[in-house]
């Protein structure tokens, strides 16, 4: 208990250079899990998936077509248990940076492979009676005041045009780890659009088929039996699980996100010679009362322990404060990108991963000054005192 | 008012070596992640810019945006031909190619993943009004064969691509007959073969856009009106040069503002250190403070000498961490485009703006931490300092 009191006393003994160090280790904590958070938002795709779901796209490339004939050859196989499409709609609401994920998707077989959509029996038969019907996420949709009835104009990429979209439901998720910004449109009606454009040759392309499998230990197995039903025919297949095919999507932009990750720790390491500095001085300042703990008989153990437990102490305050300072920066940044994260949470993961960082930087920046402090000679350090 | 003198300034730097190497060399931290960022997105404008040609016209599908999105059919690509303004060469024919542009996901050579690698079908006229690109190892493809030429970005970056080996796409086996180099233009990260091949291959029944080349850049006016008051067109016209600035600008805005913002906050952290380092300069000294002012230097010129020890550690700081990342001019990076979904390789490019922003940014750090503590020492008496030395 007296260290302890001794500690505290230590601690704020300059008060404004303990708390400018803590201020910096605040910032530099709760940057550092907001960066882990960025990085995490990333792979929320990954965690937002199902083992019992297959993605059967070209073998060409992401959004090369199929053709939707293909799902009646893909229901047969033994295993799977239904099968649906979807295109990318792409499109620009206003302009890009109102981006979200548009998708038309053939809705009699979409819903029951997405269990963990939730919509009401009576918007559900609202959006199949309207063609320009659109189901809408509730983020996407508390992002831009809409509610059912609304209707959302959009300019086409993909499929030129103007188009009108008639809000007809807005579904939930069951878990925050899914997708709650899609906008669902009916697959037919883009369908129709290409076939009045550029005639029915070019139509009944899908952009990929979910299939869904009674066990998820089969997925592989089935996965080469569709690739097999279609090699060496006019348009190959690659099926993957769920999970896979988005970890390959993320693993696109891994140069970016492996520099934000480097950037997390060059943050601790700035922090860490910020608080290296003020133990230093610290010490440095405190010579000769460490030369007069020795010459009244303490153990060079002692002075060693005075500093690993003050900037241990320090580093403690500041990364809880910065832990907790995390909450309302990520709220504050995903405000402010325009909420292009699907998923923005920040796991306990990165809390344990700040604490420790914050107690490595209290290690390490007490670690020179405690060695030189513990070999000083007493005579030295008192003559110190002029 | 006469001035403490800088080697008495730049002596009390060297005096507490332990302490400026921990402040500068947080400091030079903040600075690398700041240079490096600008020196990303430099490199992002550097190829996107080369990657167009000045007098260049690129046709697509009104509001596709990406060459990917786009479709152009048959009569639209045959009455483009017909337009005024359009250059021809020495024979009489006309600088205009149709291209057809796929994406084909392809293994990379250094880990399990996979990119999408853009692969251009292109004519010998889609080749020639392009000059930047050049072979630097064997020979054209051929039209009409399932040859193919590859850029540089992409024999590095990708698997099994060497002279002479063949790559799997579409159902179909194309032999690399030559490697090209694009001059870092977005050109060395694609594939290019012959347009009629690929259309076949990958059944396409339309184009992807329309390249062509103006026989003056001031005919491009003309060009663009004629081709948007033809109502069967429905078609953008875009310099190709404007086109891919604009393909680059969510990537480097994506880019400047995360790298941008992360350097603000990573600054407070250094502008801490400095701020501590200085107070403690202060209190050290101040005996030393006290017999300067006592000697007749002025509050100001004390002012100074502390602004100028904290600018001092600064510019440290900012040489050793931009020395860090020019190092970084030698790495070579490639990542998702997400405005064209596919991979594009460019490197960090250091240039004297992004110095002197760099250097300026270390400074105002050493500013905004020194010069607090540094007024407060202008701000003591001679009598307490000299009392409590």
């Amino acid at each position: 208990m007296f260290l302890f009191k001794l500690l505290l006393k230590n601690a704020f003994r300059h008060k404004l250079r303990t708390l400018l160090t803590m201020v910096g280790l605040i910032v530099a904590i709760s940057a550092f899990g907001l960066l882990r958070t960025i990085v995490d938002a990333w792979y929320a795709g990954v965690e937002g998936t199902s083992s019992t779901r297959l993605i059967t796209r070209s073998a060409i490339s992401l959004g090369y077509p199929l053709p939707v004939y293909y799902a009646d050859r893909i229901k047969k196989i033994d295993g799977v248990t239904g099968v649906t499409w979807l295109n990318w709609f792409g499109g620009v609401y206003i302009d890009n940076r109102n981006f979200f994920a548009r998708m038309a998707v053939d809705a009699n077989s979409y819903f029951p492979l997405f269990p963990e959509f939730q919509i009401s029996k009576e918007e559900q038969a609202a959006f199949m009676a309207d063609r320009q019907g659109v189901i809408l996420g509730r983020k996407t949709a508390q992002r831009f005041g809409w509610k059912v009835g609304d209707t959302i104009p959009l300019s086409g990429t993909i499929y030129p045009g103007n188009w009108t979209f008639n809000i007809r439901g807005i579904y939930t998720v069951k878990d925050a780890r899914f997708d709650e910004t899609l906008m669902l449109l009916h697959w037919s009606l883009i369908d129709e659009s290409v076939k009045k454009r550029l005639g029915s040759l070019a139509a009944n392309q899908v952009g990929l088929f979910m299939v869904g499998i009674k066990d998820p230990s089969k997925a592989s197995v089935i996965s080469q039996e569709i690739d097999t039903l279609f090699r060496n025919s006019v348009a190959e297949t690659r099926t993957e699980t769920e999970k896979a095919f988005q970890l390959g999507v993320v693993s696109m932009s891994k140069a970016i996100l492996m520099a934000i990750r480097a950037v997390s720790f060059v943050v601790i390491l700035i922090i860490m010679a910020v608080m290296a500095n003020t133990m230093t001085m610290t010490a440095r300042e405190r010579l000769a009362e460490y030369a007069t703990l020795k010459a009244l008989g303490f153990s060079p153990g002692f002075v060693v322990k005075l500093l690993f437990g003050e900037s241990m102490l320090i580093a403690l305050i500041g990364g809880v404060v910065g832990i907790g300072m995390t909450f309302p920066l990520a709220k504050g940044f995903l405000l402010q990108t325009n909420n292009v994260f699907k998923v923005f949470e920040i796991s306990q993961e990165t809390m344990a991963f700040q604490a420790v960082a914050a107690l490595i930087v209290g290690l390490i920046a007490a670690m020179w000054p405690a060695w030189k402090m513990s070999r000083i000679d007493i005579v030295q350090g008192l003559r110190h005192v002029a | 008012m006469r001035a403490i003198p800088l080697s008495y300034v730049m002596r009390n730097l060297w005096v507490r070596r332990v302490t400026t190497v921990l402040t500068a060399g947080g400091m030079s931290l903040v600075v690398f992640v700041f240079a490096t960022v600008l020196m990303m997105s430099e490199g992002i404008k550097e190829t996107m810019v080369a990657t167009g040609q000045p007098d260049n016209v690129i046709v697509l599908r009104k509001g596709s945006g990406t060459e990917i999105n786009s479709a152009i059919l048959r009569t639209q690509a045959s009455s483009l031909e017909a337009l005024p303004g359009i250059a021809t060469d020495s024979e009489g024919h006309r600088l205009l190619a149709r291209e057809t542009v796929v994406l084909n996901n392809l293994p990379k050579r250094d880990s399990e993943d996979t990119a999408n690698v853009t692969m251009r079908g292109t004519t010998q006229i889609g080749l020639g009004i392009r000059p930047q690109v050049k072979l630097v190892q064997g020979r054209m493809f051929r039209p009409g064969t399932s040859e193919i030429i590859v850029g540089q970005a992409v024999a590095k970056g990708f698997a099994n691509i060497s002279l002479g080996s063949t790559l799997m796409m579409a159902g179909r086996e194309w032999t690399i007959v030559g490697i090209f180099d694009a001059e870092r233009s977005g050109f060395d990260s694609e594939i290019w073969a012959d347009s009629d091949t690929v259309t076949q291959a990958f059944r396409r029944s339309v184009y992807s856009d329309i390249i062509f080349k103006l026989n003056t850049i001031e005919a491009f006016p003309a060009v663009a009106k004629a081709i948007a008051d033809d109502p069967q067109l429905q078609l953008d016209v875009k310099l190709e040069r404007r086109f891919y600035a604009d393909q680059s600008e969510g990537m480097t805005r994506f880019i400047t503002l995360l790298g941008l913002s992360l350097s603000v906050i990573f600054s407070i952290g250094a502008i801490v250190g400095a701020m501590i380092t200085m107070f403690a300069a202060v209190a050290s000294r101040i005996g030393e403070i006290g017999t300067l002012r006592a000697l007749g230097f002025r509050k100001e010129a004390v002012l100074l000498a502390f602004l100028g020890e904290a600018l001092g550690l600064a510019l440290v700081g900012g040489l050793v961490g931009l020395a860090g990342a020019s190092a970084m001019q030698s790495v070579n990076i490639s990542t998702l485009n997400m405005a064209t979904f596919s991979e594009l390789a460019f490197r960090f490019k250091l240039t004297w703006v992004v110095s002197i922003e760099t250097m300026a940014f270390a400074l105002l750090m050493g500013f905004l931490g020194g010069f607090v503590p540094a007024w407060r020492a202008g701000q003591l008496s001679i009598i307490e300092c000299l009392r409590q030395a």
